[in-house]
């Protein structure tokens, strides 16, 4: 049967889209290193590893954009994977009402645009920090004695912007984690109960076990989101560029550090800016692909259990 | 085969489409400036002002940064742009590009002490940089107690806050560390963004005074606008000739009067560190970059003429409204008799 013109309008149509998303990609990456090749060019792979920031003398380097990145990501994760894990697991055997009110909230915590954020962690988390956190930390835990905890502080720096991303990216990973709690069967949980399981162990050993693979969705969603995450970060960081000394150092990110110096950039600093943006599409995408991976290993191990 | 040919040449017209739509442009007449955001406030009272005169043409600014100005109006997307770097007499001639100054405005230096009254504090010219070099790291440094006999000076370390973002603010601020301290010139230099030594940093003014508020110990700096909107305590500074001044609007219009206009090619000039009596020493220019031959404006020209010398004329007490300094007549003068001339 010959097909209509409509039908392969609408065939080709679909394509076109489908397709986008490769073609976009590859835009990105196309697009990123043609503008950062004069940078690659200058300073070649030593970039990735210098600290140095003067466009004065036109001296750039990435590390400590890229460590500020990494190390307020590790922190965000660390501290909202347990809560968003505790979260999920209350929420998935809660009461109906409460659970639903409350799951809700999470949902809507999602919703909250990060310059909403950014505000809260400036007027009310950086004094927060300053005045009572970071001295409790330093002055009564003794802290400071650490090699990566630092003496001065002033309520910006990585661990303040550490915990706004946690924040941010907690309901990400609840609503995923439960999400994939809920589909454990209903059958799985009761036998474990019947043979005297406690409420613990059908958490740890039913619902965490069957649930594996929505875990580390969650916390690769989170891990994304925290990498690239601009605005909120931007406004508790400090904007520092220099290799911190420790925890409550004024920082930055490179997200931070693309959205500063764009508008006014040209020239060898502009290209630097395209390079720092090619590391951080380069480290989302290896997350993306790590986490791909994992999720297909747990599938296979799984599959033949 | 055909059909995806369809579809691409559809896509083609949808983005062609949307291009067409991307400029701000409302009618042929209207005249378009982009650049700087320091005089944004004033232009854009400035437009509406000069575009609600019966017969005028609309007038359009959009704040979006110095250095994004001046590369739009290169490419022809804008009439003039709006800058507080100014660009080099050879830059202007490459491009076929005029200039002239619109606006001054005072970088003041804001801190937060408990105990020091509002204005209270004289920072020496050495002192100042050794600061922001990070070699001063106390504030009950001697240096810092001989210019300010009886100043309950505090037992705090000095927080450096500058500006995250590049900007002309930075531009003159570090203009003038460049100009009255040599370890600064050869360590860290001038420019819209520079390695900054020590300090965090702050987004735009607004972020620079709050981080400011916000840290005791802390020194930085911002426009006089921003400092007086947020309350911070201002401190006075050494002049060339020893002198102490306050940020008053009078100091910065004395520092525009006392620069040297006739001998300045395009009008660059950074009236930072000048000599004489109540100069303030950091004050900055804020520039319009405009091209009088180029195709694009052909029809509009004489309106952009038009506005710009209403501006001068017209606008000083929109612009005093608004905390910004319009320039001395002198210097108006030579700019309404030279670049704008009839």
């Amino acid at each position: 049967m010959k097909h209509s013109f409509g039908d392969c309008l609408f065939k080709w149509g679909c394509l076109f889209c489908a397709a986008m998303a490769l073609l976009l990609l590859f835009g990105f990456f196309a697009q990123l290193t043609a503008g950062s090749a004069e940078a690659w060019r200058r300073f070649g792979f030593g970039f990735l590893v210098s600290s140095a920031w003067d466009p004065v003398a036109g001296k750039f380097g990435a590390l400590p954009a890229v460590t500020g990145t990494l190390l307020t990501t590790a922190i965000a994760l660390i501290a909202a994977l347990p809560l968003a894990f505790a979260a999920a697991m209350y929420l998935t055997d809660a009461p109906r009402p409460i659970a639903l009110v409350l799951g809700h909230a999470v949902d809507l915590l999602a919703a909250i645009p990060s310059v909403i954020y950014g505000m809260w962690g400036l007027f009310v988390l950086v004094p927060l920090m300053q005045d009572h956190v970071q001295p409790f930390l330093v002055e009564r835990l003794g802290l400071c004695g650490l090699p990566f905890v630092n003496r001065d502080f002033n309520g910006f720096g990585i661990f303040t912007a550490g915990i706004i991303l946690a924040v941010m990216i907690l309901p990400y990973i609840c609503a995923v984690m439960r999400d994939v709690f809920v589909m454990t069967p209903p059958v799985l949980r009761e036998s474990a109960f019947g043979v005297g399981c406690t409420r613990w162990e059908v958490a740890r050993d039913i619902v965490l076990g069957y649930g594996m693979r929505g875990v580390m969705g969650g916390v690769f969603i989170g891990l994304g989101r925290a990498l690239g995450e601009t605005m909120a970060v931007l406004f508790v960081i400090g904007n520092v560029m220099k290799m911190p000394d420790g925890i409550f150092s004024g920082s930055t990110t490179i997200a931070a550090t693309l959205a500063n110096n764009f508008p006014e950039a040209d020239g060898l600093q502009k290209s630097a800016l395209f390079a720092l943006g090619l590391i951080l599409l380069c480290m989302s995408f290896g997350i993306q692909s790590l986490s791909q991976y994992c999720l297909r290993a747990d599938a296979v191990r799984r599959g033949s259990r | 085969m055909k059909y995806a040919a369809i579809a691409v040449s559809a896509l083609a017209m949808l983005i062609s489409a949307g291009c067409g739509d991307g400029g701000a442009r409302s009618d042929d007449s209207a005249v378009n400036g982009a650049g700087a955001s320091f005089p944004a406030p004033v232009y854009q009272a400035w437009s509406y002002g000069y575009s609600n005169i019966d017969g005028n043409p609309a007038v359009n600014y959009q704040s979006v940064g110095s250095g994004a100005g001046v590369a739009q109006l290169k490419a022809g997307t804008v009439d003039f742009a709006g800058t507080d770097d100014p660009l080099s007499a050879r830059e202007c001639a490459d491009f076929g590009l005029e200039q002239f100054p619109m606006l001054a405005g005072g970088v003041v230096v804001i801190v937060n002490l408990p105990g020091v009254p509002d204005g209270g504090l004289r920072l020496s010219r050495r002192v100042l940089a050794g600061m922001f070099l990070g070699d001063i790291v106390n504030w009950n440094d001697p240096e810092i107690a001989a210019d300010n006999p009886g100043l309950p000076l505090p037992d705090l370390p000095v927080a450096v806050v500058h500006r995250a973002d590049a900007s002309g603010t930075s531009s003159i601020f570090t203009d003038y560390l460049s100009k009255v301290s040599a370890a600064w010139r050869e360590r860290v230099g001038a420019g819209p963004s520079v390695g900054w030594p020590v300090g965090v940093g702050g987004q735009k003014n607004p972020g620079v005074c709050n981080s400011v508020a916000r840290i005791r110990g802390a020194i930085g700096y911002t426009e006089y606008t921003y400092a007086k909107e947020a309350g911070l305590n201002m401190a006075m500074l050494e002049t060339r000739d020893g002198a102490f001044v306050k940020p008053t609007v009078e100091a910065f219009s004395a520092a525009v009067s006392a620069a040297d206009w006739l001998n300045a090619p395009g009008f660059a000039v950074m009236p930072t560190d000048l000599p004489g009596a109540g100069v303030w020493p950091i004050t900055g220019v804020t520039y319009i970059v405009f091209r009088r031959d180029g195709a694009q404006n052909s029809g509009r020209l004489g309106v952009m003429i038009d506005y710009f010398r209403w501006c001068m004329t017209d606008g000083g007490t929109a612009a005093a409204e608004l905390d910004y300094v319009p320039l001395p007549p002198a210097v108006s003068g030579l700019v309404l008799n030279g670049v704008l001339g009839k």
